[in-house]
């Protein structure tokens, strides 16, 4: 992530203290150090409402992840349910798609599953209809 | 300017709703501000939380301070879970 420029931030609805210790004791031993970032503590819900992944039920946040880029604008997101993590790969992947499109001011589109390297899609008049002369899945 | 304490309880100021410019003459509603909720493709609702970051300790964050900036918001249920 610091390699794309990318910042995380981690929100639940854990109090700081708690972020803390669960940093030091658990998570340090599982990444060296601990984990880089900051982790928010949404206590109460506010945040996740507004993001639309607080369960007032459960009283916590479901698994919610946006990608938010430098204008402050919401590019994506993925909310899933608690018992399944995430795909990091995918998240990392969708990061360098969303960073190209942003880089050629959004002249060019990113066919699904593209990864770096791979040819992209210039929408427009020439293209339409011929997306299957330049993409085959 | 007083000084931060680590009390126990410190709420932070949640999601930051942008104050309302007056219109003249035009009362403002009496209704709540209106929530702007998340969507792709707008603007990502600001807020502000308080947070624990490694090596630095407690702070307050805004998602504002990170403008200019790629960021990847997480939530997740909660600390010493499982997934």
């Amino acid at each position: 992530m610091k390699e794309l420029g990318v910042e995380v931030l981690s929100v639940s609805t854990d109090s700081r203290f708690t972020h803390k210790i669960w940093n030091e004791v658990e998570l340090s031993k599982m990444v060296e150090g601990g984990i880089p970032f900051p982790m928010l503590s949404d206590q109460g819900g506010r945040i996740g409402t507004v993001y639309g992944v607080y369960d007032e039920d459960a009283g916590v946040n479901i698994r919610g992840r946006f990608i938010i880029d430098p204008d402050g604008v919401i590019q994506a997101m993925e909310v899933l349910t608690p018992p399944v993590g995430r795909n990091p790969a995918e998240l990392i992947r969708q990061i360098k798609a969303f960073q190209h499109v942003r880089a050629t001011g959004g002249a060019e589109a990113t066919p699904s599953g593209w990864t770096p390297g791979e040819k992209t899609l210039k929408p427009g008049p020439d293209l339409v209809g011929k997306v299957w002369e330049v993409w085959k899945p | 300017m007083v000084k931060e304490v680590d009390s126990c309880v410190q709420p932070a100021a949640g999601p930051l709703v942008p104050e309302p410019t007056p219109v003249e003459g035009v009362s403002p509603p009496e209704e709540e501000v209106k929530m702007v909720m998340a969507r792709v493709g707008k603007e990502a609702p600001d807020f502000e939380a308080s947070a624990y970051v490694a090596g630095e300790g407690f702070k307050n964050v805004k998602l504002s301070d990170y403008r200019g900036q790629w960021v990847v918001l997480c939530f997740y249920p909660g600390d010493f879970t499982f997934v």
